[in-house]
This record gives structure tokens, sequence and C-alpha cells, in this order.
């Protein structure tokens, strides 16, 4: 069949099953736009901005499990993009981002719009191809699926010059043959030596802590974590992206590790004798000092991606391949353990839940972050999608809003990028409608991508909002505090009035400036047809505890100077 | 300590400029750099020196391995293997020294490829360590210009590192 290089961009998103694409037009994508009426099976949704546009393929990727597809223009229209595609990058976000360029005789003459995309986005994509060709349009969207998903997923990028996308074949017809590319090797499995040595390692530790990360949920390997993890009685440990991988109401999950984790987990990983590195990569939030990090502990590190293996801690065994597959192999082989001595110190650690239970304080007038999170949990269903910004906020969502499903939890982890909320509750809505969806924002990342609430009301989707709003940059508030001498220097943030906000944009919004106002704020927004932003006025000065402050030793941690949630101001 | 990596990469636009954007991304320092065609088609070879422990070296080739146009990465490093670096030299030969300058070229089996009354172009191949050699005796009597191309190493013996009937489609075990 006669196609243009346009049309075939479309047949290729509908055979790879696409089914809603996030882009923005301009003139050098124009013929894709031109030839988008015809594929009606793909819906389109514009962003106010190409790196909202990103983050919202981004958070549709993470709750579907499915490639996010981003499009933008030329020149400004892809650089916009590039935020949302490092993000991508660091969290091993299977995306495709599809990007118009200059007609190819243009290129390298500093055309209008023209920009080196391919360049520019060559260390923050997994790959990415320059298509010059129209019969290079195909191939190149083919292999884009296929590399963005397979492996350690990761986003790549397809840059198609405007003649490409013009330039028509007369016989043109999918090729559906499988994909072989020679330097690329998804599929490794581990060797067989050193799945026994893992085995003895597991076999014979009275200390095993499994540290569950975001592999766990990239390879749906979640009932089989839950399988080794019961069977041998070792306690799991979640990174920030790991949250999800065990409920959180299940008694070995011991919730979340590293900078802001729980002392007795960062405890634990000390003491343990085994660390079982599931699908994570010991990022420096999550080790602290790597000269003291779990000095007694053997350590085996399943992992996907063999650069992962020994490049921030040396493990003992390595394990390199689909967490799923190699758990199905070791699991049965897994001797069950009681391990009640481990577990009890731990217990003991942890000490009495009820005391800490942040509901059990009373109401001294202030509204705090924790109780505005622990409320949201309180009151939404267990089906419900979270998506952040980055911050105290994102914190206090990681410590208080107990995620019992996976692919529900959505934050911008490794790249840590202010903006990705709103826009990532928006793609979360459209991966999962019947999903209750709210993003934590802070006051400050809000206002970095606050105009996607018009494309939520243009969509007529229902995201909740709720702004964590302090009047500072919290975070870099709180570092201010404890490491510059309180040298609250460019933090303090005026914003805008967000209730008109919300009313500017068509839909409601609400304030709450008490704690006893919080349930019935959240019971309007969730009663409410359309999008509802939550003024949370929350303490202005409160911290993240416990801290582990960057580079020290994980045992080292910052502890709330007294009760749970007070401020200097209350004593 | 130096070592000497062969990589094998599809011959596509833009594959030296990955591989060596991800040698300055994760910071690695090259001491050098060559790519050429080989004998078969679509398959270029690069020969990179770089300095570094094996820990660094370990990481620098996963590193490598993750670009999807990068094939095959073999470490020459400690292997009975042949290297080989080429220079043009133009050197004046106006002064006095003639006649020592030919002699030395001589006694360092390099070929003079290009004479006129006040200089020649000589051409040296040999490892780094000769044409280094060749260059300071050489600088004394007055070199112009210089180029080289950079070392280029091949493992000894009848086996070869690239097995291009079965480009390692199949999935590899990694320990």
């Amino acid at each position: 069949m006669k196609r243009t290089g346009a049309q075939i961009v479309w047949e290729c998103l509908v055979k790879e099953g696409v089914q809603v694409v996030f882009g923005y037009p301009g003139g050098a994508n124009l013929p894709i736009y031109d030839a988008m009426r015809a594929y009606p099976g793909i819906h389109h949704v514009l962003p106010r901005h190409e790196q909202g546009g990103a983050h919202m393929a981004d958070g549709y990727a993470r709750v579907s499990g499915k490639v996010g597809v981003a499009m933008g223009t030329s020149g400004p229209g892809a650089t916009n993009l590039v935020t949302g595609i490092a993000t991508a990058q660091m969290d091993s976000i299977p995306m495709v981002f599809i990007t118009g360029q200059v007609s190819s005789k243009l290129i390298g003459y500093d055309a209008f719009q023209e920009t080196d995309v391919t360049g520019i986005t060559l260390p923050i994509t997994k790959h990415n191809y320059l298509v010059t060709d129209v019969n290079d349009i195909m191939p190149a969207l083919r292999e884009a699926f296929y590399v963005a998903r397979s492996g350690r997923p990761g986003p790549v990028l397809v840059d198609i010059t405007k003649d490409a996308q013009q330039a028509v074949v007369e016989n043109w017809q999918y090729d559906a043959s499988p994909i072989r590319l020679k330097g690329y090797r998804p599929d490794l499995r581990p060797a067989s030596a050193s799945l026994q040595k893992a085995i003895e390692l597991i076999n014979s530790a009275s200390r095993p802590l499994i540290l569950a990360g975001h592999g766990v949920l990239m390879s749906n390997a979640m009932q089989e974590l839950r399988g080794f993890a019961e069977k041998a009685n070792a306690p799991v440990a979640v990174t920030l992206l790991g949250i999800g991988a065990l409920p959180a109401s299940h008694p070995l999950n011991l919730g979340m590790m590293g900078m802001h984790g729980e002392t007795w987990v960062n405890h634990a990983v000390q003491e343990a004798d085994l660390l079982l590195a599931f699908g994570m990569r010991f990022d420096d939030r999550v080790t602290g000092n790597l000269k003291t990090y779990a000095p007694n502990a053997k350590k085996i590190h399943i992992e996907i991606d063999p650069s992962e293996i020994n490049k921030n801690v040396k493990v003992d065994v390595s394990l390199v391949g689909d967490l799923k597959d190699i758990l199905r192999q070791v699991n049965p082989l897994v001797k069950p353990g009681e391990r009640a001595e481990w577990l009890n110190h731990i217990a003991d650690m942890k000490g009495d839940s009820a005391v800490r239970d942040i509901q059990n304080l009373p109401d001294n007038g202030h509204l705090y972050a924790a109780h505005v999170i622990n409320d949201l949990w309180r009151f939404t269903g267990r089906d419900t999608v979270i998506t952040t910004d980055v911050g105290q906020h994102q914190m206090w969502a990681a410590q208080y809003f107990r995620m019992d499903k996976p692919h529900r939890w959505v934050t911008s982890g490794g790249l840590g990028t202010m903006g990705f909320g709103l826009p990532a509750a928006i793609g979360a809505k459209f991966a999962s409608p019947q999903s209750e969806v709210w993003t934590v924002v802070g006051d400050g990342g809000f206002q970095m991508t606050m105009p996607e609430l018009c494309t939520a009301a243009q969509e007529g989707i229902k995201v909740n909002v709720a702004i964590i709003n302090n009047g500072f940059l919290g975070m870099v508030r709180q570092w201010q505090e404890f490491f510059y001498d309180k040298n609250y220097e460019s933090t303090p943030m005026k914003s805008p009035d967000f209730v008109k906000i919300a009313e500017a944009n068509g839909l409601k919004g609400i304030r709450v400036t008490e704690r006893s106002q919080v349930e019935a704020a959240i019971r309007e927004a969730q009663a409410a047809d359309g999008t509802v932003v939550i003024d949370f006025r929350v303490e202005q000065e409160d911290s993240v505890y416990p801290m582990v402050p960057a580079g020290a030793d994980l045992h080292a941690m910052i502890q709330r100077p007294s009760a749970l949630v007070e401020t200097p101001q209350d004593v | 300590m130096l070592h000497t990596l062969v990589i094998l990469v599809e011959d596509k636009p833009g594959v030296l400029n990955r591989v060596a954007s991800l040698f300055r991304r994760r910071a690695f320092n090259i001491e050098s750099l060559t790519v050429g065609h080989t004998h078969t088609e679509g398959l270029s070879r690069m020969t990179v020196t770089v300095e570094g422990d094996e820990h660094h070296i370990e990481r620098l080739t996963s590193y490598l391995y993750k670009l999807v146009n990068v094939i095959q990465i073999e470490d020459l490093t400690g292997k009975q293997m042949v290297t080989r670096d080429l220079a043009l030299i133009k050197v004046n030969t106006a002064s006095e020294k003639r006649s020592e300058i030919f002699q030395m070229v001589e006694v360092f089996r390099a070929r003079i490829v290009d004479v006129t009354s006040h200089s020649v172009i000589v051409e040296i191949t040999g490892d780094g360590e000769k044409i280094d050699g060749f260059v300071d005796v050489l600088r004394p009597l007055g070199i112009v210009e210089m180029v080289r191309t950079g070392a280029i190493a091949m493992e000894r013996g009848s086996d070869s590192l690239i097995n291009t009937s079965e480009l390692l489609f199949d999935s590899a075990a990694v320990a």
C-alpha cells in the first residue's frame, strides 16, 4: 500500500499497540499531525509544554507497564523534552520519543528550529536514531520499541526529518519479523555456578535482608519476591522506587531504606549478614558512606544490567538476568527458615508502632504534612495512584502513604525532577482510568508544570492535586537549616492563590489550614466531577526525619529532636 | 595501567561519537583511539588505549556493551599481541645534520617518503615506544611537523576474536 513517512509513523504506533500519545505539534512534525486523523484508535493529548507531555507518557508507562510515547517538533520542542527524557533514563522507564527534524538538506545549516537532538539526547537515552530516509522509519520505530521495553528498559528517541515524513513509499508493508540487533543482548542469564553459590549463602545466612528495588516492579516479580521472603523469613527493605514491590502492610516489609528511610531499616542493613539486592543499584541516597556500608554482610546482587554489578558496592555473587526468571529458579532451592532471633531483633528496634502512629498525636493546632498524607492514605482506596514531585512532600508521601499495590507509586527517583507530579498523574490516569489518582506536590514543584492543570481540564479527566504548601522550597530549606546555619537564601517562595488558579482553569479549589479540615477536603475532592486542587497550608519549617546527611554513615541518622511531629514552636 | 581494548562496532553514522561520548560522560580518559573498517562489511574495529585499573576497565567494558551498536570488546592487555602505531615526521634537512638524519632513518628502519631540498618526510611504524624513541632522536635535529595514528592492535596466534559467522546473536552467559 502507498504510504507517506508520516502515515508509516502512525501505522507503526498502531502495530505496537499504542493507545495514547502525548505530543506537541510544530513546523517539523506537521506531516505527522496531518496524517493523525486517519488513526482514531490512538488518542492524542496536547500538553501545555513538551516537558509535561514527556512526564505524562512517563506516568502512563509506569502505571500501565506499556511503552509511553511522547512527541515534539524540532528545536525547542525537542529540547523541552530533555528533562523528561533524562527522568525516564535514570528510572529505566520504557518510552519512545518521536521528534520532528528539519529537512535532511537543511541539517547542519542552522536552519530555523534546527537542533542536534540525537547529539543532545545521546547520553540520556538508551539509544536514539536520526532518520533521514522514509524507508528507515519503520525499522527505526520497530527497534525503538523493542529496545525501550527489553532488557533494562529505557527511553529511545527517534528523530525524523520533515522530508522523510513527506516522502512516499509506493508498496509499503509492515515487517513483523523478529528483531535481531547484533550488539544488543537483553536476555542475559546467570551462570549456574553463581546460582549455586547464591543458594548456599542464602541458606546459611542468619540475618538476611532483601533490598527490593524498582527492578522487582519492572520485572513483575512481586509474587516471586513475596514467595522468597516468606519462605526464607527474610525481611524486606524497599528503595524509593521499590515501594509497592511488597505490600506495605506485609509483616516482612520493614519500609524504606536510605537517606530518609526508617531508622530500624538502616540499622538492619548495617547489621545484616547477607544483603539480597533485587533489582536495585546501590544509589548513593540508599547507601550513605560506602566505606562503612553493611560491613558485616555478604552481598548477592540480582540485576538485569551487568554494568550495575560492582559499580557502587562490591558484591560476593552476582546473578545477571531477569529477576522474575531468576527468583523462579532460586525459590524452590531456598530452605525454609525461622530466623526468629533476627526478626525479633528488628521488631525490638522498631518498637511499638502505636506510639509512632501520628493519628495518636493530639491536634496541637498545627497542620503537618505527615497528617495530610496519612489522611490521604486512610481515606483513599488501595488502588489509588500517588504521583509526586521531588522534595520533602515526596519523602513524607513515601513514609506515610502505605502503598499496598504495585505500579501505583509514581515518583522521579534518580533524576529527582521537580514538576513531575502533575503531568505524571495525568498520564497515570490514562493508564488506569478506574483508579483514583492523586498527585502530592510541593508549592515549588507544582508551579513548574502548573499549566498542565488546563490539560487535565481540556481532557476532562480527574486527577486530584494535594499541594503541600509550606511557603518554602522545603527540602532545600531543610538542608539550609541543618548544614548552612539556617541561611534561608532564595528558598522562601511566594505562590499565587492556588484556589483561584484552579478556578481560572474551570476546576475546583479548596484551601485547608487546619488538621480538622483535612478529611472533609479529601472527601469533597473525591466527590467532585473533575480535577480538584487542594492547597494544604502546612507547618512552614517542618523537616523530614530521620535523615542521613549526604555521604554520612548509614547508621548516623539525624533523628527528630522531640516528639514525632513537633517543631520548636510547640515546646 | 594502560589497557588496550579492541572494540567491534557496527559501521553506522555516529557510532564513533557514541563511544567517545561514553568515555567522556563516565570520566574515562582516552590515550589513543583508532577506527577503521574490517574485512567484514558493516563492521568497524576500534583500538582504544585507556588508563585504569582492572575495576575501571570492567566498568568501562560493561558500559560499552550497553551501547546498542557495540558488538564485541576484547581487552588485549597482558596477552601476546602485536601493536603498531604509524607516524609521519617532517624533518628539516637544511642543516649540516642531514647525514645524521638519514643514518637514524636507517637505524630505526624507517622510510623516507618525500624529499625536498630543505626537508624530508619520514614514515615509521612500530609500537609506541619505538616511535617515541625515534622522535626523541629526531627532535634536536629539527622536527617541522608530525602526525601519529595511535595504536592498532591484534592478538598473536591463529585465533580470531571476530567470529563473523555467528556474530553473537545468541545470549551470552555472564558470571
